[in-house]
């Protein structure tokens, strides 16, 4: 369950570029998760929603785009997306290739709802 | 609605202090192995037969990781070496934080050699760099041949692949010659060992191949 220190990570970073008055207006924290990055994203949502809940940051939701292993042939150039994490060329069948994708776990946007105009210039009356 | 866009690493605080580490760990001219495998694959007896071949012919410090008690750090600490036990309290893997916060009780210039043991797990560890030089993760012959299949992610991110428990292979109907080759698809660079503690099989040839490793960052 490593997924929590994982939702905890994400929150740290939407706190380091969201002013904490402007938490509550946030809606979705999109997220690319790799499908070999080692994390399951039913349960990175459900750790967020966990962490979340009860803080200003309650009513935002994770988007996550998992992004497909795909891989590279150094022989014939060709890309193949293996869906079982293996990195074979499935054009030419060479193990000689480079990773492309599938790894990440890279944070991507922050979607805010716009400020209320009430609160767009506090300081006048 | 606004969008900002942010180009960042999920875990790139990790990875900051993991690099300090390994600013450390080069400093003292320190070879450091993240030791993984499933619980029971045989982590702290590999440990400790490593240990027990180097005798003083080669300075090693441990680092233990588990969930819970410092069972593994007495089992390591009877070889009368340094080794300091991070108790993750339930936290399935090391983070590069938990190693920073352990080197203090060392004196690293002394050593050769540091191996940390992660904690018991195949899948969390492998996101967690630690500063390590290289992740080694051990598979035994008694957990079934397609292990590498089911857990990519760690061996694509291992430089080194130990099979343990050759003894058992005959009992538990295992080929390791099949656990090998699931292994290299995933990643064809592995560097292979096969072991086993009770026979004391490829011991010689691993710890060998370590302190070969230990001559190169040593300063
Ligand atoms: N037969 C046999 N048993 C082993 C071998 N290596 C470890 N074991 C046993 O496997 C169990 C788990 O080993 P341990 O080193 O604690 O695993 P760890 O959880 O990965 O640190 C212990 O009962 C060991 O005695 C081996 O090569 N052969
Ligand atoms: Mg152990
Ligand atoms: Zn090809």
């Amino acid at each position: 369950m490593h997924e929590l220190s994982i939702a905890e990570s994400i929150v740290d970073i939407v706190r380091q570029h969201v002013a904490p008055d402007r938490l509550c207006a946030v809606r979705s924290v999109g997220v690319k998760v790799g499908a070999y990055s080692g994390v399951v994203p039913d349960s990175l949502e459900f750790s967020y929603q966990a962490i979340t809940s009860g803080t200003p940051l309650a009513q935002s939701m994770l988007a996550l785009e998992c992004i497909p292993f795909v891989v590279r042939c150094r022989q014939c150039s060709r890309e193949s997306a293996n869906a079982d994490g293996i990195i074979l060329c499935s054009a030419c069948g060479s193990f000689d290739t480079i990773i492309l994708s599938g790894r990440e776990l890279q944070m991507k946007e922050i979607e805010l709802e716009d400020m209320a105009p009430e609160h767009v210039h506090p300081e006048q009356p | 609605m606004s969008v900002l866009t942010i180009e960042r690493k999920v875990l790139e605080k990790n990875d900051d202090v993991a690099r300090i580490n390994r600013g450390v760990f080069a400093a003292n001219g320190l070879f450091v192995v993240n030791l993984v495998s499933s619980p029971g694959s045989g982590k702290t007896s590999v440990l400790e037969q490593t240990v027990g071949y180097f005798g003083s012919s080669l300075h090693v410090a441990v680092i233990e990781g588990d969930c819970h008690t410092d069972l593994d750090a007495q089992r390591i600490a009877k070889f009368n070496i340094p080794v300091v036990q991070i108790v993750t309290n339930g936290g399935c893997h090391l983070d590069a934080k938990l190693v920073n916060d352990a080197l203090p009780a060392f004196d690293l210039s002394l050593a050769d050699l540091l191996v940390i043991e992660n904690v018991g797990n195949l899948v969390c560890p492998a996101n967690y760099d630690l500063g390590e030089a290289m992740k080694v993760v051990i598979v035994s012959t008694t957990e079934g041949d397609d292990k590498p299949l089911k857990y990519p992610g760690m061996f694509h991110n291992s430089s080194v692949l130990i099979v343990n428990k050759m003894d058992l292979a005959p009992y538990v109907n295992s080929n390791p010659d099949v656990i090998k080759a699931n292994a290299l698809k995933i990643n064809p660079a592995l560097k292979i060992f096969e072991t086993s503690c009770t026979t004391n099989q490829g011991i010689p040839e691993w710890c060998e191949w370590l302190r070969s490793q230990t001559k190169k960052y040593a300063v």
